[in-house]
């Protein structure tokens, strides 16, 4: 099986996300206008990528999982896409309503 | 997994059916061709089930008033029947039958990765089958398949939540099913089946299983929300707090559009298998076909706005979905090309097998074609929500996937039962099966092209004609789905023993006993040749 | 069970019979288990999507709702079960290395942080229900701070209480597997060659986690500066 990282990495990575957390919180404080949630998400971004990458171990998993892990997320975002697509361009044509 | 034999018949080696006797050893097996049995006999039921709702809205629709029942009832007729033959027979039936008793032999492994899952998988699917009973029992759901908002969340008095939940649970169990196929086919193949050697059939479930994971779960959530929204009366697709109905649609055919191709696409590897065996040459364009499963499995996930053109949606998203939707049909044509070109200079036979996949090539295409005239905005506009759909779509799924799955049946039949059926009953049903369909439903592209709704249980007058001739066709339809279900069972007592190979057909489970042990192979095959390797009687040049 | 000194691969005991060898089931119980994972990507991603759609739709009247949420509470819960995501890691490296102690240790510590979890939001949704911000059936809504928001928020705490929900059951089945997997520890079943059931529970408490923390910013973290009630 693939290598363990050790206790230390494990701890390090731990801290990191227990301060972005923070980070998280106190922007959330500031005023930002519509770079709030910009920044909010890829702060969860790059949590979620220390937690896959790290604890859950993919960073030295196959390249049959991340190409697995990729496509889950992949398939989430055509999801979102596709149906936003559908309500941003509402408003496009005359007589078209967004809501 | 115990092998405890029964005393062997002096005519009969230890094989599946005979290692174990007894109802526990049927429903606390792992083995995955028992599995497939009881997913055999379920999935027939619900078939039949599925079946009397069909006459029920044919006798109906006999004539242009509605006489026979009223509106309410009709409703629930053509909702239970979509309900069953989609979520109960059409996405499970190859997979789950044919898929589970093949899948591992053909890439030469002893079992599915996770067996004791496979058994839940089936009894996920009989809960929420007795769900669905439990809902038609009560008085029935008169939401149409669709389930569309706010009808089902709050105008509906019928069993919408018993109904929901029957649908949540069975994708639970295609879910788990596809989750076991994927992981089957990439860590348990035998030592030599490299993917490039693999059973068409097997990548046509293998793309297959990766729709029932990707898809199934929105539908899921899709039809909770639908539940809660019921249940507690407050919710997302509520327009009174500023819901969006439209939202539940884009959410439902996230699931439901690339549902048709969890359906079809099993029925197109039975063809594949099929065509080069009753043809006997290797498949032309292996690769062509093999990629194409794969395509259609992504591209199908990019194209479910098309159920939605005239709904109110930006016509901007429409554009792009009615141009993905011509996409999607190239790589359809891609098979469809090649397994004509594999017929090419082949030596024909015309077996029962055979004759249903020449109906699935026709059928289909005539399917597919309409399909494009569906994607094509401004004719979508006059046909939907007509006759023409209904057409388009069982035209696909009838006269493509149940003809597949007819035509599988009959072409593995021996290697799950070890008994042969009577060729010329066969055949004689398979042309029964064309007559009635078309018969069925061809008048009906021809009624909703002039005007006939869908959903409606009156119709103009000047529809009759048709109507009777459709409902005619019903008939011959019902009696060639039924006369296979009494020769097969009867092969069953009577049939005459098949060889391991009765077709000479290439294949690792046809290098198996018929029916094959429980441990499928004596040793672990090693494959060293390709896949189809039939014998080249001469070099033909492709034009 | 099974005996501290297994030999490797053919012979352990743990070998389930269709498969060759260890290494393959090893693997493929863990393609299994990520394969599952991208259903619940699918599954939370469908609400994901259409929180996404209705906040598009009426910014304002989502902003108005983080009044109501106590940031203080989703922070500390984050924290928690960040904290369970490193316990959880040490488990399952503790598995792999055999160190018994160590493993029933931080499963233990796992166990107590996802239980401290699921009580702060209990105690959330007793707060809410307090507050009279619970539109499901039984009527406990009251909007009345910001009349003019009333409808779409009542789609916000929809999500807040299907989204927080589905993941709380989660939450409480990752416990379960939790405790299923430490009595197993404690009969010494895991050790070096074998210590598949920790790996994927570790997978699957992972995903759990991962969901809250994009659930926090999303739901507690919408327009905390605007003052719009």
């Amino acid at each position: 099986m693939h290598s363990i990282p050790s206790f230390r990495t494990y701890v390090i990575i731990w801290a990191i996300l227990t301060i972005m957390t923070g980070v998280t919180y106190y922007v959330a404080q500031i005023e930002l206008g519509p770079w709030n949630i910009v920044i909010a998400l890829l702060i969860a971004f790059f949590k979620m990528s220390l937690v896959v990458l790290f604890f859950m171990n993919v960073k030295a998993d196959s390249p049959l999982t991340k190409l697995f892990v990729g496509a889950g997320f992949f398939w989430m975002a055509i999801l979102l896409a596709l149906t936003l697509s559908d309500y941003f361009s509402r408003g496009w044509m005359p007589g078209g309503k967004f809501w | 997994m115990s092998t405890a034999l029964e005393q062997p018949k002096a005519q009969e080696k230890p094989n599946y059916l005979n290692a174990e006797y007894g109802w526990k050893s049927w429903l606390f097996t792992t083995d995955h061709k028992r599995i497939a049995v009881l997913y055999i006999i379920s999935i027939s039921v619900m078939f039949m089930l599925g079946g009397i709702f069909a006459m029920l809205i044919r006798l109906e629709l006999l004539t242009p008033q509605g006489d026979l029942v009223n509106s309410d009832t009709y409703n629930k007729f053509f909702t239970m029947h979509g309900v069953v033959m989609v979520f109960f027979f059409l996405v499970p039936s190859i997979p789950a039958t044919l898929g589970n008793f093949l899948v591992p032999m053909m890439i030469g492994a002893k079992d599915l990765a996770f067996p004791r899952i496979n058994l839940l998988s089936w009894y996920i699917y009989i809960v929420g089958a007795l769900f669905a009973l439990a809902a038609i029992v009560m008085g029935g759901v008169d939401t149409g398949w669709t389930f569309y908002t706010p009808f089902s969340t709050t105008y509906s008095n019928t069993f919408v939540i018993t109904a929901a939940v029957g649908v949540f649970i069975a994708g639970f169990s295609s879910i788990l099913t596809g989750l076991n196929f994927i992981v089957t086919v990439h860590k348990m193949r035998a030592p030599g089946m490299t993917w490039g050697r693999l059973p068409l059939f097997v990548w046509a479930n293998y793309a297959t299983a990766l729709i029932q994971v990707l898809g199934t779960p929105v539908v899921a959530i899709t039809l909770a929300l639908v539940g809660l929204e019921r249940a507690f009366h407050i919710g997302i697709f509520d327009p009174a707090i500023g819901g969006d109905p439209i939202l539940f649609q884009h959410m439902f055919w996230f699931y439901s559009h690339p549902a048709v191709y969890i359906m079809i696409l099993p029925g197109m590897g039975v063809i594949s298998e099929v065509v080069t065996c009753f043809s006997r040459k290797g498949v032309f364009g292996y690769p062509f076909i093999a990629g194409s499963s794969l395509g259609i499995a992504i591209i199908g996930f990019l194209v479910w706005g098309h159920h939605m053109f005239v709904t109110g949606m930006s016509t901007y998203a429409g554009l792009y979905f009615s141009l993905l939707t011509m996409l999607v049909a190239v790589p359809s044509a891609i098979k469809v090309f090649n397994w004509t070109a594999t017929m090419f200079r082949g030596s024909i036979s015309y077996e029962t097998p055979m004759l249903y996949a020449f109906g699935f090539i026709g059928l289909f295409t005539i399917g597919g074609l309409t399909g494009l005239f569906l994607g094509t905005l401004g004719v979508d506009v006059h046909l939907t929500d007509t006759y023409f759909v209904v057409a388009h779509f069982h035209y696909v799924m009838v006269g493509g996937m149940v003809l597949a799955y007819l035509g599988g049946l009959h072409f593995w039949w021996p290697k799950i039962t070890g008994k042969l059926y009577p060729d010329g009953w066969g055949k004689f049903s398979a042309l029964l099966v064309f007559a009635g369909f078309n018969l069925t439903f061809f008048p009906q592209f021809i009624t909703g092209y002039l005007g006939q709704p869908r959903r409606y249980h009156a119709y103009a007058p000047e529809f009759q004609v048709l109507n009777v001739m459709s409902t005619a066709g019903a008939s011959v339809l019902g009696l060639g789905f039924l006369i296979p279900a009494i020769y097969l069972l009867m092969s069953l007592k009577s049939g005459k023993q098949a060889g391991d190979n009765p077709w000479g057909a290439k294949g690792l489970e046809w290098e198996t006993a018929s029916p094959p042990p429980t441990f499928n192979f004596d040793e672990t095959p090693v494959v060293t040749e390709e896949a189809y390797a039939y014998a080249k009687h001469e070099e033909e040049p492709v034009g | 069970m099974a005996d501290t000194h297994v030999a490797p691969a053919e012979h352990s005991p743990h070998l389930r019979h269709h498969f060759d060898d260890m290494a393959q089931q090893f693997d493929s119980a863990t393609l299994g288990m990520w394969v599952f994972l991208l259903t619940e990507i699918m599954f939370f991603g469908g609400m994901f999507g259409a929180y996404t759609v209705y906040r598009s739709m009426y910014p304002e009247a989502f902003a108005s709702t983080s009044q109501f949420m106590n940031p203080k509470y989703g922070a500390f819960n984050t924290a928690v079960l960040i904290v369970s995501s490193l316990s959880m890691a040490l488990a399952v490296r503790a598995a792999r290395l055999g160190q018994q102690k160590m493993l029933q240790l931080m499963l233990i510590v796992t166990m107590i942080f996802g239980l401290a979890f699921l009580g702060v939001k209990g105690f959330e949704y007793h707060e809410h229900w307090v507050d009279m911000k619970v539109p499901l059936i039984g009527g406990h809504w009251d909007y009345s701070e910001a009349p003019q928001f009333a409808r779409p928020a009542q789609i916000l705490f929809c999500f807040y209480f299907f989204m927080t929900g589905f993941h709380a059951l989660h939450m409480l089945v990752g416990v379960g597997l939790m405790t299923t997997i430490f009595m197993m520890a404690r009969k010494g079943t895991f050790n070096e060659h074998y210590f598949t059931p920790v790996e994927i529970s570790g997978l699957y408490w992972h995903f759990v986690d991962i969901v809250w923390i994009f659930l926090f910013p999303l739901l507690y973290l919408i327009g905390r500066t605007k003052a719009l009630i």
